[in-house]
């Protein structure tokens, strides 16, 4: 298994589309106070950072997307989207503690609430 | 202009998709002489639900008294309005939000707030106080803490940020919530008498101007398909999630302001929030109420979203929208208001003559009869709502204005008994084996509920005078533009499903009887009551035996009381997994202290005072927590009250709280009776007790009606009131001391107590919630 290592994630957390932004919203009122006129349809979310050891890519994107609908966001308003997802240099991992060694589930939003 | 059939016409399945019946669809085709469009179908879905029609509970409420000197404003209206004097008026609404609660808990209860906000502030009223009561599940289930967690931080992010205080509620736990929960929000509004506005729109060409936040897809079909079907399966809950509607406080706050400076400004005719159904609703309403048609231009509403359909603009529940109707020739200086306050203001329609008079402009006011003559509708002349797709352009609905909400079906559903009733009456749990010691009972039913009110700002506009956690919250009638007046307003919501779940009919009764005398503990009288009725599901003939047992039981008290009904708002489908919430009428009594010269005596004790219950002596544990919490046990008869001597204590309370420094501490007796209230007297202020001459656990537990402990320096003159209002009063013991005592059934530290007491709710919950903790 050539890929197993350490990868580094970025999540997207974003309210799903046709959700209420109103940060979003007031953001893009402020902007033409500060002469930025040209800027339309601000939406605000959050971007999470981590790293995560995996035996493959796939599987590293498997359990990100797990876990991010899982306690990352809210599935009821929020979307999430794994935007970048790359193994770290160098890094070794220890046997046993890799994600992908078992089934993970993916559909985010399929739980995250007791 | 005819419409243009829809090009897929709605069939079958379309309005049984929408929640309609197969009747209600043919209702629809007889009342516009034709097949509705996808527009009309829409419009009719959600006005024609439960949520927006009261079409099962219409009937029984008719029954309710509601009228008196001082209303103003009765039910029907956005709120209802009651002359306080001094050329004040003060305007009062409790509404659910329970469903939506129960799919998104911080947005389904702040969408709440704002909601109930709306309705006040469209009366020109200034909102000055929310009041939340809340039922869940138990909290031993996590899904219940994240709820509660959940709905006090909606409420407190909302009512904090919007600069409205939270000045109390109710909190019950019970089982039987534990996957619908129960978030009532009520706000209370004060408006100079002339300023009352009502949502009507009059003389033809007038101007409806949508204010606020721009439209998108929130809440679309929400009422119908949130508020009017039960919930299933998790999967179900899964599918229900995309119209969760967000809320934005600040956008509200503008909006407050906008719009009691338009009132204030005499710009505007008539103004209605836009609240379930939206924009469908709020045009046919102001139509309708002022006897007139709309014409509305459905691309003028401004969206946040592509590609929205007509139907999804006309039926969307966008939070913070407005409507006014403006003459032409205001409609400038409405725009530099609301310039000046950041919100939207939009055209989007116009207010057109009625049918029969339309194409006549010249006759009105001519005394010309009207005829009327429609082949469309067999509806007397009146105003039609028409939906069109741009200025002149298709009419995508056409409609008679007031069709959809006065025509809104109307159920007499079957309702029946219980059949085992006789049989749980007869099972009283007096036959319970006593305890042998009561100490343990009484703690378990120790609860303070300040993990919650500490995250509400309950002191927002500096009138509160006695805040969360007492009997009745106590507020000063002030408010910028208000005439200055040295009275007090005096709130209290109440609830009881032990007592309901026993006894619908009495239960409720004994509740009016308690939220009167909780206000009277605020020294107020009372003026007012608007009440919000959580039941099941209507189709089960029990459910309405509930309701309509609580709708008389409701009547009978505020009659006995001369309490009238000025609003109310009802929730029914409450269940989950085939099975119904206890009927939980929530009743909110409004009352007016006539002079408030010093902050009333509050649940306290104060050390050497003497303890003095006044009121009748009973034992009787039907419906008690004791009896249902305690020991399972829900059957039995509640101790029935005397609605004449009720009313003689309302006035004796009232007049000993009122009298400088007679009393240092007044509790009336509810849940727990004499033990919990005893014990929260002495939790609140420090100070122990040692009481006696209690009858064993049933006096020591018993909830009946209409009693209430004082701690006095001056017992004499207590007695002496007592007996000139024909009161029983009787000394039990007196305060002091580090523990409570009541000789022969508990003895406990103080200490001790207070931690069972502290502990009940924040134990469970997230201590990062809790600004006590921080």
């Amino acid at each position: 298994m050539p890929d197993v290592g350490r990868y580094e994630v970025l999540v997207e957390v974003r309210l799903r589309p046709g959700i209420a932004d109103p940060q979003g919203a007031t953001v893009e009122r402020a902007l033409p106070a500060l002469g930025f006129d040209a800027v339309h349809r601000v939406r605000v979310g959050k971007a999470i950072r981590f790293e995560v050891d995996a035996a493959d890519e796939r599987a590293a994107r498997s359990v990100t997307a797990d876990l991010a609908g899982r306690l990352l966001s809210n599935p009821v308003i929020e979307d999430t989207e794994v935007l970048v997802c790359r193994p770290v240099d160098g890094a070794t991992v220890a046997s046993g503690a890799v994600a992908g060694a078992h089934d993970v589930h993916t559909e985010a939003g399929s739980g995250g609430r007791p | 202009m005819e419409p243009v059939p829809s090009e897929n016409p709605a069939g079958e399945a379309l309005h049984r998709a929408l929640g309609l019946t197969d009747d209600e669809a043919a209702q629809i085709t007889a009342i516009l002489g034709r097949p509705p469009t996808h527009v009309e179908l829409a419009m009719y879905a959600v006005m024609w639900s439960e949520h927006c029609s009261y079409k099962s509970s219409r009937l029984h409420l008719r029954r309710l008294p509601t009228e008196a000197p001082q209303v103003l404003v009765g039910p029907g209206e956005n709120a209802g309005v009651v002359d306080v004097g001094d050329g004040i008026a003060v305007a009062i609404r409790i509404e659910s939000h329970n469903h939506p609660s129960a799919v998104e808990p911080y947005q389904g209860a702040a969408t709440g707030v704002g909601g109930i906000l709306r309705d006040i502030f469209t009366m020109g009223a200034r909102p000055i106080a929310l009041m939340d009561p809340l039922f869940f599940g138990d909290l031993d289930d996590p899904r219940t803490r994240w709820l509660v967690e959940g709905v006090v931080a909606g409420i407190s992010g909302y009512g904090n940020s919007v600069g409205v205080p939270t000045v109390g509620g109710e909190l019950t736990f019970a089982p039987g919530y534990a996957r619908n929960p129960l978030v009532n929000v009520l706000c209370l509004g004060v408006l100079p008498v002339d300023r009352l506005v009502l949502g009507r729109a009059s003389g033809a060409g007038n101007l409806a101007v949508l204010l606020g936040s721009l439209t998108g897809r929130d809440g679309i079909g929400g009422v119908s398909v949130l508020a009017s079907a039960g919930f299933g399966a998790e999967a179900a809950d899964d599918a229900k999630r995309p119209s969760v509607q967000v809320g934005d406080p600040f956008e509200e706050k503008r909006l407050i302001e906008a719009c009691l400076e338009l009132l204030d400004r005499h710009l505007v005719v008539g103004i209605q929030d836009l609240g379930g159904a939206g924009l469908a609703c709020a045009t046919s309403e102001t139509a309708a109420r002022g006897g007139m048609g709309m014409d509305v231009d459905v691309r003028a509403v401004p969206r946040r979203e592509d590609g929205m359909a007509p139907f999804e603009v006309m039926t969307s529940e966008s939070q913070e929208r407005m409507l006014a109707i403006v003459a032409p020739a205001d409609l400038a200086a409405v725009q530099a208001v609301c310039e000046r306050w950041e919100v939207r203001a939009s055209v989007v329609g116009t207010v057109t003559e009625p049918a029969g008079a339309a194409g006549a402009a010249g006759a009105v006011g001519s005394g010309e009869v009207v005829t009327g003559a429609t082949t469309m509708s067999a509806h007397p002349p009146a105003g039609r709502l028409r939906i069109l797709d741009g200025p002149g352009g298709a009419v995508l609905a056409d409609v008679p204005a007031a069709s959809l909400s006065d025509d809104a079906p109307l159920y007499q559903r079957p309702l029946a008994p219980p059949a085992d009733l006789q049989q749980r009456r007869s099972a009283d749990p007096a036959a319970l084996p006593a305890p042998s010691d009561c100490t343990s009972d009484m703690l378990a039913m120790l609860l303070d509920p300040a993990w919650v009110f500490r995250q509400y700002d309950h002191d927002l506009l500096l009138n509160t005078v006695v805040g969360p956690g007492g009997d009745a919250v106590v507020l000063r009638l002030a408010a910028p533009g208000l005439p200055p007046s040295g009275k007090g307003l005096a709130l209290s919501t109440d609830s009881n499903p032990r007592w309901c779940s026993v006894d619908p009919r009495l239960g409720t009764e004994l509740l009016v009887a308690e939220s009167a005398l909780n206000v009277a503990c605020g020294g107020a009288h009372p003026v007012a009551l608007v009440n919000c009725l959580n039941f099941g599901n209507p189709e089960h003939p029990e459910v309405m035996w509930q309701l309509s047992e609580a709708v008389d039981g409701m009547a009978s008290a505020c009659r006995a009381l001369g309490i009238p009904v000025v609003g109310g708002n009802v929730s029914l489908y409450n269940e989950s997994g085939g099975a119904d919430i206890d009927p939980t009428p929530v009743v909110a009594v409004l009352g007016v202290v006539e002079r408030l010269e010093r902050v009333p005596p509050s649940v306290a004790l104060a050390d050497g005072g003497t303890i003095v219950a006044l009121g009748p002596r009973t034992t009787g544990l039907a419906g008690s927590r004791w009896a249902v919490e305690r020991r399972g046990h829900r059957g039995g008869a509640l101790t029935p009250w005397d609605a004449e001597e009720h009313a003689r204590l309302l006035g004796l309370v009232a007049d000993l709280v009122g009298r400088d420094g007679l009393l240092q501490g007044v509790h009336d007796v509810a849940d727990g009776g004499i033990a919990v209230a005893l014990a929260e007297c002495a939790l609140r202020s420090g100070v122990g007790a040692r009481v006696g001459g209690i009858d064993g656990h049933g006096e020591l537990f018993s909830e009946a009606a209409g009693r209430v402990l004082v701690c006095t320096a001056d017992p004499a003159a207590v007695e002496a009131a007592a007996a000139g209002a024909g009161i029983g009063a009787r000394v039990l013991g007196r305060a002091g001391g580090d523990r409570i005592v009541v000789d022969g059934l508990v003895d406990v530290t103080l200490a001790e107590a207070a931690a069972a007491w502290r502990g009940a709710l924040a134990d469970h919950l997230d201590p990062s919630r809790d600004p006590a903790t921080s």
